[in-house]
């Protein structure tokens, strides 16, 4: 199924797309600064189109079959946020743009500020970083500012729970925090008396996910939160698991004091083979002016005669700009058209199907497969894919069978406190017969485990591609297309 | 309907599961907070949404409908149909980050592709799978500079003509560090030599701009020569369409190249999703951050591609990974792709090019203006600064009145540039434009 690349492909002399004649003067060209070669490719427009179709078709992807990796939220994206998105008055405006030309864009964008902020508990909204990790990376620089405006610049300690995230430790040192790991307790939740421990004059904050990665509402998040407000410090939330909330609980309520959001998760933006994301952070009140730099405001309300006025403002005391202009406005589009589409009632339908088809898979496969933390789960929920009687099977092994039953896997090894974690996020917009007929391909293949653990081993069969040397890639390192010495040389 | 429950549905499932109704599975939330009653409307059909999008667009002024001489790190180029067409395949858009190589081949390849083309255009060894935009991308060079001399050395030396947004982005990125940047003080004046006398030994990086972000064209090569002989990463930031035309960076020894991709097929959205082009050299691919796709085989010998160098990340690293980032701009990275196999080698210079005398044309006949000038000694591409006769602001006034988007205002971030318009011209803009453009001028600053 190897597809030749662009590269390959290219034959010297054809042409994709042509531009009109310069309708202008020819102005003398700054000789020395010319280039002399331009190794790109060569290749009509069909076969641009043919090729990226064809590649298209080895990809497994939410429009062909079912997704559940857990942590990320892989549920159907309307087709009616990619028109939004894409229209005229939308796509086509330059964010530097006079405001008054710009009103319908802050508009939406303060109206999506409003319902996040509605739908969290929290005051103020930034819908500037990019992803969610940029968001955490926000959320920190801001708990670092509070900090530091108050003078009290020694709180550099950042608790960060054995389960979380990998981006939440990474997040805190690229802030110049030191972390501190916080573990779980026998019930999956917090522990809280070593969180008590930490409790001192450098304690900066906690960040923690709730649900956390286990797929378990914290237990014992309230209490956590206390003890870190009580010594001075905030807590963070990692908002990648809000699809189990909306409607249900609202993060500030347990005293989280920033958290980010995950547009293209929760508010089904698409993923877009790894991205574009979108991650507003929201802030409570005491947090609001540290921001970054811009946010929208509504400058005056209007009235029926006058629209309202928008405007792009600086928080007085903000961290400033984390990347540039506005955040990732076409991604905001999507989002905000979700929100309205379902609206509160489709919000709290969506998060109480989530956690409904969660249970009920794990209700389906836990007799056969090891749930560490036995509990009524939330949108997600983690197992142990090993056996006594099946020595020599990994998470990967079964992992890479649910490949051959047209499934793509749950996410695994992580969180990294479940051995052999395979961690399984349905979303709500899946079927039942598509959820039974997972289960029913889980417990096929622990039966193969015990009894035919070649087939495991060998798996995937009915994929466009077996299982590739991650070994040989990481040690030859080829990075990019291996070039014939003169390709590109000669320029017209 | 996005979920596909029956009441039927749903009674089995709580059977199976043993409870009786779904707010049984919310048993041990907090009583208090549960179930709050949200402020907001109730969900809306298809229909009524896409006319209330409809609706709240209107309240936009296009750069379809203006004449737009916009640019400061955001360009109006055409967009050949065929990118979105492919952008539009949902086995592209409704896929993630590719964690399984055996049904992931599409997204690999178009990465490994990407990076093939991105290493290409900047004349560099190697490019990761892109950064969030052009501002992530310098700060993560900065980044990656202080942690290739592992935070010894703490001088940045920057451009005072590097994207203001990206020097803003650069401080709060780097804000916990300690570092010492310097260089932008010297102001937009002064030029890329100016800088060498503030580069010495505990300088980690030399951040630029090529062409700058007041569209000046310079030579680096003395500057690169500088900070190589302290012993300290060059890296130039660049605008890719100028590089159909232009020495790469490499060409002057840049150790880092990084670039807003917006121009490569991507629409002008407000401001986003846009791309961050990140290349480097082979010696320097263990210090880079971001995803990176890499050339293998399977079990059956096929050439194929995985995600590859992952011992850098956050997921394996945590605390110890040199940036956080998870992901790459997926999709955006994509359509950069496809527009760079539709224009290759043939179609970007041709591009280049056209907005070149485009730009040139306009300077010219702007100059011919009373009391407008553009400084002639200076090389540019396709962007340049107007000397105005009154302050810029009032001058941009005046031509929104003509639905003349006139440009930017460089008083916003060089308080001394009170008259200059920063003025971006490109394939999109017909002479007919240049010369109402001119025309209007005209009418308002005769003698």
């Amino acid at each position: 199924m190897t597809e030749k690349t662009i590269f390959e492909l290219s034959r010297p002399g054809r042409i994709g797309i042509r531009y009109p004649e310069p309708d202008v003067p020819l102005a003398d060209l700054p000789e020395k600064f010319l280039r002399k070669d331009l190794p790109l490719v060569e290749m009509s427009e069909n076969e641009v189109v043919r090729h990226f179709t064809k590649i298209s078709q080895l990809n497994h992807a939410v429009d062909t079959g079912f997704y559940p990796l857990g942590s990320c939220t892989m549920k159907y994206n309307p087709k009616i946020n990619e028109e939004t998105a894409r229209l005229p008055g939308f796509s086509q405006i330059h964010p530097l743009q006079p405001v008054e030309t710009v009103q319908g864009a802050l508009g939406l964008m303060y109206e999506t500020q409003q319902w996040l902020a509605e739908i969290s508990g929290f005051d103020a909204v930034t819908l500037q970083p990019a992803a969610g990790a940029q968001g955490e990376l926000t959320g920190v620089f801001i708990i670092r500012a509070y900090h530091n405006s108050r003078g009290d610049s020694k709180r550099i300690k950042m608790l960060v729970p054995d389960s979380a995230h990998g981006t939440n430790p990474a997040s805190s040192a690229m802030s110049g925090m030191t972390i501190i790991e916080i573990p779980s307790d026998k019930n999956g939740n917090i522990d809280t008396e070593r969180v008590k421990a930490e409790c001192d004059d450098t304690l900066a904050g906690l960040m923690i996910t709730n649900p956390n990665t286990l797929g378990l509402f914290d237990e014992n998040i309230v209490e956590a939160c206390q003890l870190v407000h009580n010594s001075g410090g905030l807590v963070y939330g990692d908002g990648a698991n809000m699809n189990a909330l909306l409607g249900i609980y609202r993060p500030a309520e347990v005293g989280i004091d920033v958290m980010h959001f995950n547009l293209h998760k929760t508010f089904s933006t698409p993923h877009g083979g790894g991205g574009p994301g979108s991650g507003p952070v929201g802030v409570t009140k005491e947090l609001a002016e540290f921001l970054p730099d811009p946010v929208v405001a509504m400058i005056s309300e209007g009235d029926e005669e006058t629209p309202a006025f928008y405007d792009l403002v600086t928080p007085e005391k903000t961290i400033g700009r984390v990347k540039s202009f506005h955040g990732h406005f076409g991604v905001v589009v999507k989002a905000f058209t979700y929100l309205i589409s379902l609206g509160k009632n489709g919000l709290l339908d969506a998060s109480t199907s989530a956690v409904l088809n969660a249970n009920y898979i794990q209700a389906l496969i836990k007799d056969v497969y090891h749930i560490p933390y036995e509990r009524l789960c939330m949108h997600e929920f983690v197992t142990e894919a090993q056996w006594d009687d099946a020595p020599g099977i990994r998470a990967l092994d079964i992992s890479k069978r649910l490949i051959d039953f047209g499934f793509h896997p749950p996410t695994n090894y992580f969180p990294l406190i479940v051995h052999e974690a395979l961690m399984i996020e349905p979303t709500e917009t899946e079927a039942k017969e598509t959820l039974d007929a997972f289960a029913d391909a889980l417990l096929q293949i622990a039966d193969e485990a015990k009894n035919d653990p070649e087939i495991l081993h060998n798996a995937p069969t009915n994929a466009p591609f077996g299982r590739l040397d991650e070994v040989k890639a990481a040690k030859e390192l080829i990075l990019k297309t291996q070039l014939p010495e003169n390709y590109g040389k000669e320029l017209s | 309907m996005y979920t596909s429950h029956t009441k039927a549905d749903k009674e089995e499932m709580l059977k199976v599961i043993g409870l009786e109704k779904v707010e049984d599975l919310f048993q041990c939330l907090p009583e208090q907070g549960k179930f709050p009653a949200l402020n907001l409307p109730d969900g809306i059909t298809e229909m009524e949404a896409l006319d209330e999008l409809q609706y709240i667009s209107s309240f936009n002024e296009t750069t379809q409908e203006l004449v737009s001489f916009l640019g400061a790190g955001a360009y109006n180029h055409f967009i050949p149909a065929a990118v979105d067409s492919i952008l539009r395949r949902s086995e592209f858009y409704t896929a993630y980050t590719p964690y399984q190589p055996e049904i992931s081949q599409g997204t690999l390849q178009a990465i490994f592709e990407y990076q093939s083309l991105i290493a290409a255009l900047t004349g560099m060894d190697v490019a990761n799978a892109s950064h969030y935009d052009g501002a992530t991308a310098v700060a993560e060079a900065v980044n990656m500079a202080y942690h290739n001399f592992r935070g010894r050395k703490k001088k940045i030396v920057l451009s005072p003509a590097v994207n203001p947004q990206y020097r803003g982005t650069i401080h709060t990125y780097m804000d916990g560090m300690n570092l010492e940047i310097v260089g932008e003080d010297l102001g937009p004046g002064s030029i890329p030599d100016d800088l060498i006398e503030l580069i010495d030994e505990n300088t980690a990086l030399v951040l630029v701009q090529y062409p700058d972000f007041l569209g000046r064209i310079f030579d680096l090569s003395a500057l690169a020569a500088a900070a190589h002989e302290h012993k300290a990463l060059f890296s130039v930031h660049i605008n890719p369409i100028s590089m159909g035309l232009l020495k790469p960076p490499s060409a002057y020894g840049a150790d880092i190249v990084t670039g807003e991709g917006q121009p490569l097929g991507i629409p002008l959205s407000f401001g986003g999703p846009y791309l961050g082009l990140f290349a480097t050299k082979d010696k320097y691919v263990r210090k880079m951050a971001g995803r990176v796709a890499g050339e293998t085989v399977d079990t059956q010998g096929q050439r194929g591609y995985v995600l590859t160098l992952s011992t850098r990340e956050q997921h394996i690293r945590r605390e110890q990974a040199t940036s956080n980032i998870c992901t790459n701009q997926g999709l955006i990275a994509l359509a950069s792709t496809v527009y760079l196999s539709l224009l290759g080698k043939n179609g970007l210079q041709e591009l280049a090019k056209l907005n070149y005398h485009k730009a040139h044309y306009a300077a010219e006949k702007i100059s011919t203006v009373p009391g407008f000038a553009v400084n002639p000694v200076q090389p540019f591409f396709n962007e340049f600064v107007v000397q105005c006769p009154v302050p810029a602001g009032e001058v941009n006034e005046y031509l929104l009145e003509h639905e003349i988007l006139g440009g930017y205002d460089l008083s916003q971030i060089y308080p001394g540039m009170t008259h200059e318009l920063l003025v971006a011209v490109t394939e999109m803009n017909p002479r007919s434009e240049i010369d109402y453009l001119v025309a209007v001028l005209e009418e308002e600053y005769h003698d």
